[in-house]
């Protein structure tokens, strides 16, 4: 996993949303047992309070849960995940719509240059 | 109880204050920088907590006794500059620091000198400044210690030492201990600390989590620190 860090967001929100994507892409499956913290956090360069911080972060999603003996794993509700997926789903088309409103695109030209851009992809394939 | 607690912590070289009535106190569990710009009294701050400089006034106390011979029982230092003798090679470094540190862990001293490619029969006298630096840090960090002061310990290697040195600290110290770092190299310290001190001509002026930096100046601590400490031109 790359761990690279903008300096305008606190580093937990950061490392929340890294692991959320690790989840969503199936890095770490649904039931799929997360690494501990520390080795986590060394991995990442960051200090371990802020890689548990994070994790309370997806827990509070209920996207992972801790057994207290085991460990922490991907919560195995398949719903949660989807649910998850969308929200960031969401969120990048939002950017999206709002980049193209900056470069003066409104909603209907946007769509067609989305469609357009499709057609040549296929056509280059 | 705090592990470091300065009040009023004074020190004044003749006519120059080196550190002008700073309260600060570091939490178990932490991971702090201490950061200023050159001169700004870190080094100073630091020398008092291992009883190497007394205070002018106010006290400094590690776990609520001043520093000693029990405090240093419970601190491991990094000095910015090495007081190990240069005829001396790695092994009887090791055998320096078990004789001297009941809580000195051999193995993972060594675990870590063969992680970096450091030989054993290698001599001080024969390494460059930056193996110098890790070997003292990979010495310091063995240590099953309560609190860890360095003193600008990545100043001199590059930066995959440099990742690797931060990964040590990170996997090195547990939860009850404490890192105090005194750097300025900010940026390559950033994410691994949980609070940071600025310090300017011996006074505390910032004292704050990472977090709450970023989330309220939306900024990193780094440019944080441009700001606060810029220069006029």
């Amino acid at each position: 996993m790359e761990w690279a860090f903008r300096s305008d967001l606190p580093i937990y929100t950061q490392l929340a949303e890294k692991l959320t994507q690790a989840i969503l892409s199936g890095a770490y499956p649904a039931g799929a047992r997360l690494p501990a913290v520390r080795d986590l956090a060394a991995e990442a360069g960051v200090n371990p309070n802020t890689m548990q911080r994070a994790m309370t972060e997806l827990e509070q999603q209920g996207l992972i849960y801790s057994q207290r003996t085991s460990g922490r794993f991907v919560t195995e509700d398949t719903a949660v995940i989807d649910g998850a997926r969308r929200r960031l789903a969401k969120a990048q088309a939002r950017a999206f719509w709002s980049g193209m409103a900056r470069l003066g695109y409104d909603r209907q030209k946007a769509l067609a240059l989305l469609t357009e851009q499709d057609q040549t992809d296929e056509e280059v394939m | 109880m705090a592990l470091l607690e300065c009040k009023q912590l004074t020190k004044r070289y003749g006519s120059v204050t080196a550190l002008d009535s700073v309260d600060l106190t570091v939490e178990p569990g932490r991971i702090v920088g201490l950061l200023g710009p050159n001169g700004s009294g870190k080094s100073t701050l630091i020398k008092i907590a291992n009883g190497l400089l007394v205070p002018t006034s106010g006290t400094l106390t590690i776990g609520g006794s001043k520093p000693g011979t029990e405090t240093k029982r419970i601190v491991s230092y990094l000095p910015e500059r090495t007081y190990l003798s240069t005829w001396m090679n790695v092994v009887q470094l090791l055998d320096f620091f078990c004789d001297f540190y009941p809580d000195f862990d051999r193995n993972t001293a060594e675990h870590m000198l063969t992680a970096l490619d450091i030989s054993p029969k290698l001599r001080i006298k024969q390494m460059s400044k930056g193996t110098r630096e890790k070997v003292q840090l990979i010495l310091v960090m063995s240590r099953k210690a309560k609190l860890f002061l360095l003193d600008e310990p990545i100043g001199g290697v590059d930066p995959a030492t440099r990742d690797y040195i931060i990964r040590t600290i990170i996997s090195n110290y547990n939860e009850e201990a404490s890192v105090v770092i005194s750097t300025h190299l900010i940026a390559d310290v950033e994410s691994v600390l949980d609070d940071v001190i600025f310090i300017n001509k011996g006074r505390v002026v910032l004292q704050s989590s990472v977090d709450e930096i970023r989330s309220e100046k939306n900024c990193s601590v780094d440019e944080l620190f441009r700001e606060v400490f810029r220069y006029a031109v």
